[in-house]
């Protein structure tokens, strides 16, 4: 086909500083598994579904900080044709027994690891966090994508803790003042990286096609259910997927921004959105994950779409045929279905223009951090200080219906009411009687109703304790 | 010095950059390497009426199904000729029926999915409570007695019962089972295997392929996590790598992903526990009487053993003049429980946690005062006629961790804080943990090494335990450079084999140090004995290197294979009495949270722990025990949430939380804000290597101070709060958000 680039004989990857062949990486060999074939057995299958975060790797990206950031990702998820031109560096590229990097040296000294299955991702990890230009101490949400059963944490936190800045000749940190590696068309077995949207949109016509970004859920898809896809198209690195606008009137959000992208690009702008990105998932997942995949899946227990119904958010779409517009009150269908088309791609998100004055963002799960949500609430209130009463209400709920949804009777209910226990107690009845939940093994369709039944006394005790802001 | 010292893991450099290798890291090391794959079935309970493996054939890459008839010596993963290799009758969701051995792991995969299987379902129990029901036990029913039970409840002056009931717990060890077997030019079955008993793993494959046990050597390079899980789990998939490797002369290698590990290996046993406890006016326990009823899963596995602990530690630190305990194990149609970090001991302590937790607030008794007043003394025994040694510890502990937590204190500020927040409230509990330490079976209570100086005067040690994270590979290092006045660098350990060390016992029961640290050090003095003339000679100044080069010139034997068996211990399984364990380890620990009235959410702010394990052989390792014990109890207790379905849809049987994402282990997150460990002074325990105790397995019970303190906090939110109000909180176990909230709304009524 001629939208298809040629196959890259000679592709290479350049890992631990030293160009590999990209040989045996058509689909579904996953990064993780050609690189354990290099013997680079560093980097571990826990749970192949990118929890864990034995798999972790760095990779260089565009940063935002610096011109190129060192990130942590799941190798277990990312095919391996992906990393064609890319840099990658394992725990065993950080260091050697004998000459440990920083990072290493201090989980091996303060405890660490105890069995050490699970270290060279959390090296990995914590490296990335070590890297990141300009941090101000260290975010413990970069490890949040990694499990340890054995030490407990503390020392692994004091391990972080203890990092100081790289030294001025360390040869990664250098790395990340100029450019990142580019990434070029690319054809490996069933996987393809075209050279641009419209190309892309070509392919994705083929039967079997499917569109890939993150893999943070093909990957998943691939290894735990066996889904072997005809022809992945990757869309994770098209310019015209990849824009941030913000205007008077309307954030535009490109598609194929990862959610890591977006969280640190806006950051302090659409408060509700950093609310949400740091209980979404982990760091590695987030850094993969693109907004335009968590729309495209459909699942209806995505943290973001919520947040974004909350916002009124619509969706550009764009095919062949054009862009069109959709409301996302209008997106979902059903159950992991939207209106999206065959061979359609979500291009931008808008989220309109001046935002609610009291956003909020409530994650009802087991763990704290990296864990689904069995349901989200998702508020965004203009409540008028003058008078004390709510001008206008959106409250967009996953995880208690096929799809994410707005509580529309509720959301009714609640306009013009005073904001105190009184006043909403008819919407937070109505609240509670949204959606159709139901019993799974994350919590119990009761539990999903009697949180949904919370959420706004909940947002009222935390408003009363903060002000209200007009 | 090095005993005592702080020292890193042994091999933490290789850890942190990547290059510790772990069984499965070899097959990339080895050439034509098969992988394997199992054919599960879709029923938790059915006959297979056919079988056929030749559409399997058909998949490019497939080179053998592996079924029943392969089998040349005894179809048996297990020691108890109740767990088929290949089954007929299918007993679990999930149950491997066959397994497909391919060129690659997706070709053996497909394969799998293409061998085609006919079932005819049968009816299932999936619960404690379908077994009760349906009256389905397996294996001994013990009873454990002292006193006269009826007397001591009806001279009680308050007498209370309830049921408790606690689910069990996947292991989630990061490296799932693994086996990577070969055959040699003399039939010889190499077996590499993440395994925490090499020598049962070899005595499980020798069966399966009919030879003697000479012809087979297991070797564990470490495992990436055990916590009991590969103690008689690894067998069967060893079994299945090396009859692949002895029918087809390749490699073939084993690995479960993730959801096959879950679905297929057996967990902590989930309890089922009745029960009816006196207190006189005092709150002084005067009789026990319960019924444990462990979920065993599809066969026995070591369910006997691990109910058997669990009757031995109902008491945990409480001296109950009479007792009756009856234990059985329910037969379900799910994985076969097994081992996992206090194999028994933890189900059993939470049973009387959980009664004192239930009965405080009725007696009207502050409970951290119940459980103190219920405290062992010196000279008391426990309900199997062992004397309580060092029972002050458990005083010495508790003091000091009301002490350094100011407990007290913040007592007042969280009564005060609960009074002036109405949809948040915090919770103060301490608890105290007695845990016995050898294998209840005396006859395990032994331990081979083989120590080996060479001629420069290296020295390079051999034991029979496994490295799992525990650390036990460095404190053996400690033990031995020690011995030997040399630096922790001149001494070296060998990966564990059982061509080295013949006839192990498995690495578990928290008694690795005690048993391989004291035959090792017996090699030790072995080799020093024999030196001695040749030091004496050369002068006390002599260097290591010269003695040890006079000593071969002498024709001295500069190697000995050290033994050591636990004394004194004595266990009579039919009457369940005796002296079974070594001493007891002690620890208390002192739990804040604070609890969120909207959701049921908390987090533990901050944690205390004192705990004894003698003189510590390697501090740096032990507090790593002490921790990561505490969390994973705390996981167990409030998190990790095993889900079968018990619908009577398709799926029945099927583990619904079979994969990372959807059942939680705790994550950083989880981690207590404030955490402060500390280990019991001046407890030098006699008799064992260098004065240390036992530290693997106890900690983990220290995390029942979490689910205390989250019952003062939900109890917090009752109309009349405080520890004496009279209202009983129950609280689910696990303790998740949704079981917290659901107490929560109980109490507020």
């Amino acid at each position: 086909m001629s939208t298809e680039p040629a196959a890259g004989p000679g592709a290479a990857v350049t890992v631990n500083g030293a160009a590999r062949a990209l040989v045996g990486a058509r689909p579904p060999v996953t990064a993780l598994d050609w690189l354990r074939g290099l013997g680079l057995t560093g980097a571990k299958e826990g749970c192949a579904e990118g929890e864990c975060g034995a798999c972790a790797v760095l990779v260089a990206r565009p940063g935002i900080d610096a011109p190129t950031e060192w990130t942590a990702v799941n190798a277990c998820l990312l095919p391996a044709a992906s990393l064609a031109g890319q840099e990658v560096v394992t725990a065993e590229g950080l260091g050697t027994p004998a000459a440990l990097h920083p990072v290493q040296h201090e989980m091996a000294v303060r405890g660490g690891s105890q069995c050490g299955y699970c270290t060279p991702g959390f090296v990995c990890s914590m490296a990335a966090e070590y890297y990141r230009p300009g941090r101000d101490g260290f975010d413990h949400h970069a490890l949040s994508g990694n499990l340890c059963r054995c030490t407990g944490y503390r020392p692994i936190v004091d391990a972080a803790e203890a990092l100081g800045a790289p030294d001025a000749g360390d040869p990664l940190a250098a790395r990340t003042t100029s450019a990142p590696p580019p990434t070029l068309p690319h054809h490996e077995g069933g996987w393809v990286r075209p050279a641009s949207l419209a190309d892309a949109l070509a392919l994705l016509g083929e039967p079997g096609a499917v569109a890939i970004a993150g893999s943070t859920d093909l990957g998943v898809e691939a290894n735990l259910r066996g889904s072997r896809p005809g022809l992945l198209v990757a869309v994770d690195r098209l310019d015209e997927l990849r824009g941030l606008t913000v205007a008077d009137d309307v954030v535009e959000i490109g598609a194929a921004l990862t959610l890591s992208e977006v969280e640190r690009r806006l950051s302090g702008q659409i408060p509700l959105l950093d609310a949400v990105f740091p209980q979404f998932a982990s760091r590695p997942i987030r850094n993969g994950a693109t907004i335009g995949g968590n729309l495209g899946t459909g699942s209806p227990i995505g943290d973001l779409p919520p947040a974004l119904l909350a916002l009124d958010a619509e969706l550009v779409l764009v095919s062949p045929a054009g862009e069109r517009v959709v409301p996302l009150t209008a997106y979902f269908t059903g159950y992991r279905q939207s209106v999206l088309a065959a061979g359609e791609l979500v291009a931008r998100v808008r989220v309109p223009l001046p935002l609610a004055t009291t956003t909020a963002f409530q994650k009802i799960a087991k763990r704290r951090f990296d864990d689904i949500s069995s349901v989200a609430v998702a508020f965004a209130l203009d409540l008028d200080a003058g008078t004390g009463t709510v001008r206008r209400a959106a409250i967009g709920l996953g995880g208690v219906a096929a799809t994410p949804i707005r509580a529309t009777v509720a959301e009714q209910a609640l306009v013009g009411v005073p904001w105190n226990a009184e006043g909403i107690a008819p919407a937070a009845a109505l609240l509670a009687a949204a959606g159709t939940p139901l019993d799974d093994h994350r919590a119990s369709a009761a539990y999903r109703r009697a949180m949904l039944g919370q959420a706004l006394p909940r947002l009222l005790a935390t408003t009363a304790a903060e002000g209200v802001r007009s | 010095m090095s005993v005592g010292e702080a020292r890193p893991h042994e091999a933490a450099a290789l850890h942190v950059t990547g290059h510790a290798l772990y069984t499965d890291d070899l097959v990339v090391r080895m050439p034509h390497v098969l992988h394997a794959h199992p054919v599960p079935a879709p029923h938790a309970h059915a006959r297979m009426t056919r079988l056929d493996p030749g559409p399997a054939y058909a998949i490019p890459g497939v080179v053998r199904v592996l079924t029943a008839a392969d089998v040349p010596g005894v179809n048996d993963a297990g020691t108890k000729h109740d767990e088929p290799l290949f089954p007929g009758e299918v007993m679990f969701h999930g149950h491997a029926v066959a397994w497909v051995l391919g060129e690659t792991l997706e070709a053996a995969r497909l394969g799998a999915a293409a061998v085609a299987v006919d079932y005819d379902p049968l009816p299932s129990l999936v619960t404690i409570a379908d077994a009760i029901a349906a009256d389905s036990f397996q294996g001994a029913q013990p009873v454990l007695a002292r006193g006269d039970v009826d007397a001591g409840l009806a001279a009680s002056a308050r007498v209370i019962e309830g049921v408790t009931e606690l689910a069990g717990q996947e292991h989630f060890y990061l490296e799932t089972h693994a086996s990577l077997a070969q055959v040699d030019d003399d039939g010889q079955v190499f077996v590499q295997s993440s395994t925490q008993h090499p020598t049962e793993t070899q005595e499980i494959v020798a069966h399966v392929l009919g030879l003697a046990s000479h012809q087979v050597t297991v070797q564990c390079l470490r495992m990436g996590g055990g916590f009991g899980g590969k103690e008689m789990q690894p067998h069967g998939y060893a079994a299945i790598a090396a009859l692949g490797a002895t029918l087809t002369g390749r490699p073939v290698r084993v690995r479960l992903t993730r959801q096959q590990d879950m679905t297929m290996s057996g967990k902590r046993h989930g309890l089922h526990a009745t029960w009816r406890v006196g207190f006189d006016d005092d709150g002084r326990l005067q009789a026990l009487d319960a019924t444990l009823t462990s979920g065993g899963g599809w066969s026995l596995d070591l369910s006997e053993p691990v109910l058997s602990r669990a009757l031995c530690h109902i008491d945990n630190a409480y001296w109950i003049p009479n007792v009756r305990v009856q234990g059985r194990i329910a037969r379900t149609h799910t994985t076969s429980q097994t081992a996992f970090r206090g194999f028994g001991g933890p189900q059993g302590m939470l049973v009387i946690e959980d009664v004192l937790g239930r009965c405080a607030p009725v007696l009207g008794i502050a409970p951290e005062e119940l459980r103190r007043r219920n405290f062992y003394v010196a000279g008391q025994t426990t309900p199997y006629g062992q004397e309580v040694r060092h029972a002050e510890r458990i005083d010495r502990a508790w003091q000091q961790v009301l002490d350094t937590s100011e407990f007290a204190v913040r007592r007042k500020e969280i009564d005060r804080h609960n009074s002036q927040s109405p949809h948040s409230k915090r919770g103060l509990a301490i608890t105290p943990v007695k845990f016995g330490i050898s294998f209840n079976f005396t006859s395990f209570n032994q331990a081979g090494a083989l120590v080996h100086v060479y001629k420069d005067g290296s020295v390079l040690i051999n034991h029979g335990g496994t490295e799992m994270g525990q650390g036990l590979h460095t404190k053996m290092l400690q033990v031995a450079a020690t011995a030997f006045g040399l630096p922790v660098e001149r001494v070296r350990l060998a990966p564990t084999r059982t061509d080295k060390v013949p006839n192990t016992s498995a690495t578990a029961a928290s008694s690795g140090a005690d048993l391989n640290g004291a035959a090792v050090r017996d090699a030790c003095r072995q080799v020093l004995g024999r030196l001695e003339p040749v030091r004496e000679r050369l002068g006390a100044g002599a260097a290591w290197e010269d003695v040890v080069r006079a000593a071969y010139l002498d024709r001295v034997q500069l190697w000995a294979a050290g033994f050591y068996r636990t004394e004194g211990l004595s266990w009579d399984a039919a009457t369940m009495s005796g002296s079974p364990f070594k001493y007891f380890a002690y620890g208390v620990a002192a739990a804040e949270v604070e609890v969120d009235g909207f959701t049921g959410a908390y987090d533990v702010r901050r944690v205390d722990i004192v705990h004894d394990v003698g003189d510590s052989l390697s501090p740096l390792v032990d507090i790593g025990q002490i921790e990561g014990g505490f969390l994973q109890g705390l996981g167990w207790l409030t998190l990790e949430d095993l889900r079968w379905d018990t619908s009577d849809g398709p799926h029945r049987g099927r583990l619904a939380t079979q994969a990372a994402s959807t059942y939680k282990l705790p994550s950083l997150s989880e981690l207590p804000a404030d955490l402060r460990v500390a280990l019991l002074p001046h407890a030098t325990e006699d008799g064992v290597v260098h004065g240390s105790k036992a530290v693997g397995e106890p900690p983990l019970m220290l995390a029942f101070s979490v689910r205390e303190a989250l019952r003062d906090a939900v109890g917090a939110f009752g109309a009349s709060t405080g520890s004496t109000s009279g209202v009983s909180v129950e609280l689910a176990s696990p303790a998740t958000p949704e079981a917290v909230w659901w107490a929560i709304e109980k109490v507020r009524g």
